[in-house]
């Protein structure tokens, strides 16, 4: 078996949304290189629930960073240190025997603790079901083959709608801001004839929408380009900024 | 007692039966649509797709998940791509191949009517989806791209990058959005269903628990769409995301659904092998590595030198040898298997030694790394990423996982189970592939069910019965309420000393073991003693944490794995009951003499259909009859 490493983690602990929160230490000596950051949070976890004290609480699903559960903020960091890697896909080969690490929740307004590390995102989908989609009915398409789209068009489509939704954009902006996540539903339809009728209506929606839900404004700090686990590039807010000028001037 | 199956297929011939039955329903009246409230359970492909369109109908729709929104259902997670009779390419494709090719996939043990249908409006779903924005891979020529896929000589597979699955179930997600917003759908994230509700024979309702509160909510409705997905993490582990579970499924069969080939499961044969004990989950490699990586072992037992240190003629590369003319490429359930044999035979590699090698080098210098690497550059770096080894120069280690169930609730021809008013969609169901799935063919059939199945026959069903108002007052939800509440006070008031993920774990153990790619008879039966023995313990000596109040997942785990204890006995009695090898279903004792699987058509060409009695479980069978297509027996050598 691979060397074991004594890591310390300094954990967010909040018993509920209005509760007061403090970071918690603790141990885990047996951690391995190969395990994941996820399965070394199960690993503390088993040791706790032994102890009789209670878990710490975090969303997670796929566990292959694809879902956009997970997340957290590592030493500072949304999802850690591994750039374009979701927490879940963060391995504990990038640390050492004696590190400590310290895990928080994104800390944002307009998305409040629920307990621990697990935050409420679903200012998300109001956001989406503000205008983030085409209004078509199950029965009416035509067929797919119809409307040739260029390959570029659609591969660009692809890299904005690849956003998995995990927050980690807002979490790392100093203004909290839902502008990337916004940004790549708006492009990756823009990028599309399908998304054309609609255009002027969905950006007008969704960035009225995303400043009711209490997101702050973006002042192109980039961060959360650095941050977002599948690269998603800030030219999709340039992308959102020119779609909204269009729609609001004509 | 025992329900009658009656499948309802319709008359006709084949091509024929669909459009018969779509002229032949009741419809619902557009002005009373609004008038019926449908309960949807789950927002994969199946019931993100099953709510929307409902919606979009004029019916009201309450729809439910697990995780924090529906767009993370453990449909996101599909990489590969989804299967259309579209012909694009012209290289023969048809409705009938497709459908030829998902009933020989699945051999020969699933109904052919049902697959005929899913053949036929596979074409649709790809317009859909493309209509929504879906971003499908395209060619220079802005035309929709294909690729090809196992058990198929076509290139049908629509796809968007590996991430098919996220594309897909976001189209349906922003559909469901849309309703939302338009006030159609009320979405209940973080709620789990807990117990189906029956009133006067029919389901009215469902139980759940919210899972930020603990409170108990009750939901009626004129009928109920169980899209829950599939029973994978009775293994523990396995591909599907943690979430994944039986637990809405187990409480409809508990009262009174029947449950049909609970013993058919697919393991696929390329994921990242376990690591350690710590092991949560297991991530799939797509099978497309094999068109261009080779499998070997060593050829001595416990050989613990480096891969580069083993020369050729110390090497076996097993599935070349024994399968000459399909070599690397032989089907997913013959692939696992003989990596079982191999690590049996003690010649399995690295740490844990349940591991194959999956070598690339001989494709590398052959092709070139810039070759290799555009074709599979993000997953070789995602092996990377995962195991710390570059497979640019060291093999890759594969292991075989659990990957998909086959079996599921059983439904008729409308998707409706043995329970009236309940519809079960998407992988929750038995329904289209038989005793094996052929790759691309789960979101076609999710997604088929769901925008364009259950409009119709859920229409009929709410158009021919005559359903009175039910109030949450009523007493079958005071009692299903308590049943459940009673649950969840037990399983935290045991505060034993085991944790409910060492249950698990051990549960997945005898599974994988005794239940798992190969079976026997005294395999099976050690299973059902150790899974009843464990479940007892289990239920003496389980420590789950906290309190009901609160978020809590080591409760809703806690509840999850005291389902998957009755489901894995009931894997094994089915298992122990078909005397037979086909498909995912591997018993040792009907093999040809060369190792390969053998069916026994004269005796099992049925669909196993479980039913919960007071007098425990019953076996109900429905007859199948191929009238189109000709058993025949696979070969890959
Ligand atoms: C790694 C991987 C790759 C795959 N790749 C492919 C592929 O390339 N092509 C292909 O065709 N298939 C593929 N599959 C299979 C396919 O993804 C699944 O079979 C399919 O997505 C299942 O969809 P579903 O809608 O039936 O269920 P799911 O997507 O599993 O959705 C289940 C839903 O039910 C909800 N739910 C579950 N239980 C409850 C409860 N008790 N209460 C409330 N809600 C509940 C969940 O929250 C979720 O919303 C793959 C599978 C895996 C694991
Ligand atoms: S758990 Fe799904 S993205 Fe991390």
């Amino acid at each position: 078996m691979a060397d074991s490493m004594n890591i310390k983690l300094k954990v967010w602990r909040q018993a509920g949304p209005k509760a007061q929160g403090r970071f918690e230490t603790y141990t885990v000596p047996e951690a391995n290189p190969h395990m994941s950051f996820l399965e070394l949070l199960d690993v503390l976890n088993e040791q706790l629930i032994k102890d009789h004290k209670e878990p710490v609480e975090f969303d997670h699903d796929c566990r292959e960073g694809i879902c956009g559960s997970c997340g957290v903020v590592v030493d500072g960091v949304a999802h850690g240190p591994q750039r374009r890697t979701a927490c879940c896909q963060l391995h504990m080969r990038h640390y050492k025997d004696g590190d400590t690490i310290v895990v928080e929740p994104w800390r944002a307004e307009a998305f409040p603790i629920i307990k621990d590390l697990v935050v409420d995102r679903t200012a998300f989908d109001r956001i989406i079901a503000a205008g983030g989609y085409v209004s078509i009915n199950a029965g009416a398409a035509q067929d797919a083959n119809s409307l040739p789209i260029p390959k570029t068009a659609a591969d660009l489509a692809m890299d904005f709608a690849s956003c998995i939704g995990c927050g980690a954009c807002v979490a790392a902006c100093p203004n909290a801001s839902a502008s990337l996540f916004t940004a790549a539903k708006i492009s990756h339809l823009a990028m599309l004839p399908q998304g054309a009728p609609e255009r002027k209506l969905r950006v007008t929606a969704m960035v009225d929408q995303m400043a009711e839900e209490g997101f702050g404004d973006c002042s192109n700090h980039a961060e959360c380009e650095a941050v977002c686990p599948k690269g998603i590039s800030i030219s999709a807010i340039a992308m959102m900024r020119r779609e909204y000028v269009k729609a609001v001037m004509s | 007692m025992a329900p009658v199956l009656d499948s309802k297929i319709p008359e006709g011939p084949l091509q024929e039966k669909w459009g018969n039955y779509k002229n032949g329903i009741k419809l619902v009246n557009p002005a009373n649509k609004r008038k019926h409230t449908v309960l949807v359970v789950g927002t994969g492909l199946a019931g993100g797709s099953a709510a929307s369109t409902l919606a979009e109908l004029g019916y009201k729709v309450k729809s439910f998940c697990i995780q924090d929104s529906p767009r993370r259902a453990h449909s996101i997670a599909a990489q590969g791509g989804i299967n259309a009779a579209k012909n694009y390419p012209n290289d023969g494709d048809t409705v009938w191949r497709l459908f030829y090719d998902t009933v020989k996939g699945g051999d020969y043990r699933s109904r052919e009517a049902n697959v005929h249908r899913l053949a036929e409006i596979s074409n649709s779903i790809i317009d859909q989806c493309v209509a929504q924005g879906v971003p499908f891979a395209r060619e220079y020529g802005g035309l929709l791209d294909n690729r090809s896929f196992g058990g198929a000589q076509v290139s049908r597979t629509f796809y968007a990058r590996g991430q098919t699955g996220q594309q897909l179930l976001l189209g349906a997600y922003q559909s469901m959005s849309r309703q939302i917003g338009l006030g159609n759908i009320e979405m209940f994230s973080r709620q789990e269903m807990l117990d189906l509700v029956i009133v006067d024979g029919k389901a009215r309702g469902i139980i759940t628990r919210n899972l930020v509160t603990g409170e108990i909510e009750r939901h009626a409705g004129d009928a109920v769409l169980l899209c829950t997905g599939g029973y994978g993490n009775v293994y523990y582990l396995s591909t599907n995301a943690k979430n994944s579970n039986v637990t809405a499924a187990w409480r409809c069969h508990k009262k009174g659904a029947a449950f049909a080939n609970p013993c058919f499961t697919q393991i696929h044969p390329t994921c990242i092998p376990v690591s350690g004990d710590y092991q949560s989950k297991l991530t799939l490699m797509s099978e497309s590595l094999r068109n261009d990586g080779r499998v070997w072992v060593p050829k001595k037992q416990g050989d613990t030198r480096k891969p580069k240190d083993i020369p050729e003629d110390e090497r076996d590369y097993y599935l070349e040898r024994r399968y000459p003319s399909f070599g690397n490429l032989v089907p997913r359930d013959v692939a696992s298997r003989n990596a079982k044999i191999s690590c049996d035979e003690g010649k399995g590699v690295g740490e844990t030694k349940l591991a194959v090698f999956l070598d690339f080098a001989e494709a590398i210098s052959r092709l070139g790394r810039e070759a290799i690497e555009a074709r599979y550059g993000n997953l070789f770096e995602m092996y990377e990423r995962i195991t710390g080894e570059n497979p640019y120069e060291t093999p890759m280690r594969i292991y075989p996982a659990v990957h998909y169930t086959m079996g599921g609730i059983w439904v008729d021809y409308e998707l409706q189970s043995t329970v009236p008013g309940l519809f079960v969609l998407g992988e929750a169901n038995f329904s289209d592939h038989g005793a094996n799935r052929l790759g691309a063919s789960a979101l076609m059939q999710g997604l088929a069910d769901g925008y364009f199945v259950i409009p119709y026959t859920l229409g009929n069903y709410l158009a021919s019965n005559d359903l009175e108002k039910v109030s949450t007052d009523n007493e079958s939800f005071a009692t299903a309420e308590t049943e459940s509440m009673a649950r969840i006070k037990k399983l935290l008031s045991i505060q034993g000393t085991k944790t409910v993920t060492e249950y698990h774990r051990e549960l997945g153990r005898i599974m994988w073991d005794y239940v798992g790619m190969s079976r026997t008879a005294e395999g099976l039966q050690t299973a059902i003693k150790e899974i009843a023995a464990l479940k007892e313990d289990f239920w003496k000596n389980v420590l789950v944490p906290g309190e009901n109040s609160t978020f809590n997942k080591n409760l809703e785990f806690a509840g999850r794995v005291a389902d998957f204890l009755e489901l894995g006995e009931l894997m094994a009695r089915d298992a122990l009951e078909r005397e037979e090898s086909c498909g995912g279903h591997f018993r040792e004792e009907y093999q040809s003499p060369e190792g390969e699987a053998q069916r026994n058509d004269d005796l099992f060409t049925y669909v196993a259909a479980w039913a919960h009695t007071e007098n425990g479980h019953q076996l109900v069978k429905e007859p199948l009859e191929y009238e189109n297509v000709k058993l025949t027996t696979r070969s890959y050598k």
